[in-house]
């Protein structure tokens, strides 16, 4: 206890085939997560997919219809939210307005019974922890948008959960601000070695801060991953398009060999791509790109489909180009700047080399 | 010109004031300043009468105790009220915002003469208590100051919780689960987090409350009756009955002052313990 902070034993949490209901409708649907002791984990999905209701039911806020949390492999579901030792975070950091900052991390603390100096001890070493300790007799209103959220996480982490739940952290952050917090939490979480889950709606945040992502839609889980496997390696198609940008074409599968299948785009070319499971020959299919995937040539063949060249926009690094296939797709291309680029030459998209699209079953 | 129009703009409203309230309790005072009930003798012969009697004191006291005790009551009932208010769903909400509102919407005569069909010997709750064999003789609780500090306690409930809830429901629940989350029990969570930052509704609906009991004319004397006196009835003694007009104006202007006292250190505790509540 002398220490700065010291490292808890990180906990498992296990969500096991949870659901939840509010009256007809179903806000979460049989979602199951193993969590690793000490892990980061998002949950990212827009609004309405279920993910704050996942918190709020893990806080214990909120009673599921079926399913089980657990923590370390104990079932915490017949615990009221005052006995289950979770630190939560909540999007608008909901501080006590009547209570100075000292007051507030110590809040947690005198509910467990603690007085005294062991209250003042822990509540200066905190706020040390979140660099806010010159600041015990202010009030919440009296502090800027940052300073609050360290007040909120100062907070939760005095109470030492097994647990951190971070709802929307960032939302109300402005852009420098918040890249500031995402390290700061990052490096906190590190130190203490907790496990702990991000709700947010924003795939850069869950990008940056999380080992694993949940992408969430309509209650489920759809895909459950690094960061890396949820953008390079979409299992569903609305990963697909809510992670990342992306180029959808239409094709048909013309030949499946090897387990390579050969597709003929609309646009006008066929292209060879690892084979999905489940599609035959002849299905209809979408391929998905990402922008960086595609490349702009001036020589026609067999693997390159003609376009439009359209606007050229300078991003940064790099140039975006827009183009219209001749089967009427947009298509967002983007290319590292060079000096000399003549588009109006350039007339025909090609894969890049190194390009891996994924194809997924198409409705016709 | 333009300075001008904003002031001006509020001079309707200034002269209705002046017109309708100022005036008649400047008058009020002048009356209070003559030894007759002619109104001819200027002097300070009334206010020397009614400050020189003990039994005045007793008026006023008795009068004060009226509005504490009413405000007590509808804090103890009111309070849990606004909890289950806030902790209802949507539609309830809609039923007990009626409910609450109910007594507003009837005439205080028809009110108190509920109260006495309920209150009376042969009334609701006499007859309920001995059916259940709990009493064997029917309790007195007309004209007495228990029936009506129950009875003020329903009349004026809506001036409590009208108050509260709309503070109440301001407040962000997410407080609640961020209590509870940090380890605070229920009664913590109510007495650390609710109770403090709802401060500036209770205060309100206090002096809301004892300003409308210590004033209920009505209700004072038809269910108290004309055994227990209290400032708004010598009133009406005086200038109705004996027609004694600055004596009346003594007792309404001590009426005012001992209300305005209570009131105002009201709100000064309620500014000091939820002032900081706002802003």
């Amino acid at each position: 206890m002398q220490q700065a902070v010291k490292a808890n034993a990180a906990r498992a949490l296990d969500v096991e085939d949870l659901s939840v209901r509010y009256g007809t409708s179903t806000a979460v649907d049989g979602v199951t997560l193993a969590i690793e002791p000490g892990e980061v984990v998002a949950l990212l999905g827009p609004s309405g997919c279920g993910k704050t209701t996942l918190l709020r039911v893990i806080a214990g806020f909120v009673r599921q219809a079926a399913g089980r949390v657990r923590v370390d492999g104990a079932t915490i579901d017949h615990l009221p939210p005052n006995q289950r030792n979770i630190g939560i975070v909540f999007q608008n950091y909901a501080l006590f307005p009547h209570m100075t900052v000292a007051e507030n991390v110590a809040y947690g603390l005198r509910a467990r019974g603690l007085k005294g100096p062991d209250v003042q001890a822990r509540v200066s070493r905190f706020l040390e922890t979140v660099q806010l300790g010159g600041f015990k007799e202010r009030l919440p209103r009296q502090l800027s948008g940052g300073q609050q959220q360290r007040v909120a996480l100062a907070r939760a982490l005095a109470i030492e959960p097994s647990i951190l739940l971070l709802d929307e952290p960032f939302a109300a952050l402005d852009r420098n601000l918040r890249l500031d917090m995402q390290i700061e939490i990052k490096r906190l979480q590190r130190t203490l070695g907790l496990t702990t889950i991000l709700v947010t709606h924003d795939q850069d945040e869950a990008m940056s801060v999380a080992d694993r992502i949940a992408v969430m839609n309509k209650g489920r889980v759809e895909q459950f991953g690094t960061p890396v496997a949820i953008y390079d390696e979409p299992q569903t198609l609305f990963v697909n398009g809510f992670i990342g940008t992306t180029n959808l074409m239409n094709g048909t599968i013309a030949s499946l060999q090897n387990g390579m299948a050969t597709v003929t785009l609309d646009a006008g070319a066929s292209v060879t791509l690892a084979a999905p499971n489940g599609l035959g020959l002849g299905a209809p299919v979408l391929m998905s790109v990402r922008p960086e995937q595609l490349a702009l040539s001036a020589v026609p063949g067999p693997n390159a489909w003609k376009v439009e060249p359209g606007l050229a926009l300078p991003i940064g690094a790099q140039l975006v180009h827009e183009a219209r296939a001749t089967d009427g797709t947009f298509l967002k291309i983007i290319e590292p700047r060079r000096a000399v680029s003549n588009d109006a030459a350039r007339a025909y998209c090609t894969l890049a080399n190194d390009a891996r699209p994924t194809l997924f079953p198409r409705s016709t | 010109m333009r300075k001008l129009a904003e002031w001006q703009l509020a001079l309707p409203l200034a002269l209705a004031f002046a017109s309708i309230f100022l005036a008649p309790l400047l008058m009020l005072v002048g009356v209070s300043f003559f030894n007759d009930d002619k109104i001819t003798q200027p002097g300070f012969g009334q206010w020397a009468k009614f400050l020189g009697d003990p039994f005045s004191y007793k008026v006023i006291a008795d009068t004060m105790l009226l509005g504490l005790k009413t405000v007590c009551a509808t804090i103890v009932i009111g309070y849990p009220l606004a909890l289950i208010y806030l902790d209802a769903s949507p539609r309830l909400q809609k039923v007990l915002i009626f409910i609450i509102v109910m007594p507003l919407l009837l005439s205080v005569v028809v009110r108190t003469f509920a109260w006495i069909v309920v209150l009376g010997r042969e009334g609701v709750v006499n007859t309920l208590l001995m059916q259940l064999g709990i009493i064997s003789e029917p309790l007195r609780l007309l004209q007495t100051e228990l029936g009506l500090v129950i009875s003020l306690t329903q009349i004026e409930m809506p001036l409590m919780l009208l108050p509260l809830i709309s503070v109440m429901s301001r407040l962000d629940p997410n407080l609640r689960d961020a209590s509870s989350a940090l380890g605070a029990s229920r009664w913590r969570t109510l007495f650390k987090v609710i109770v403090p930052l709802s401060m500036p509704g209770l205060v309100a609906g206090c002096l809301l409350v004892f300003a409308s009991s210590t004033t209920a004319f009505i209700s004072q004397t038809v269910i108290g009756g004309v055994r227990l006196i209290y400032l708004p009835l010598l009133i009406w003694q005086q200038s109705l009955v004996v027609f004694n007009w600055p004596f009346a104006a003594v007792v309404s202007l001590t009426l005012l002052v001992s209300v305005l006292t209570v009131v105002s250190a009201l709100s000064y505790l309620g500014r000091r313990s939820g002032g900081y509540v706002h802003g």
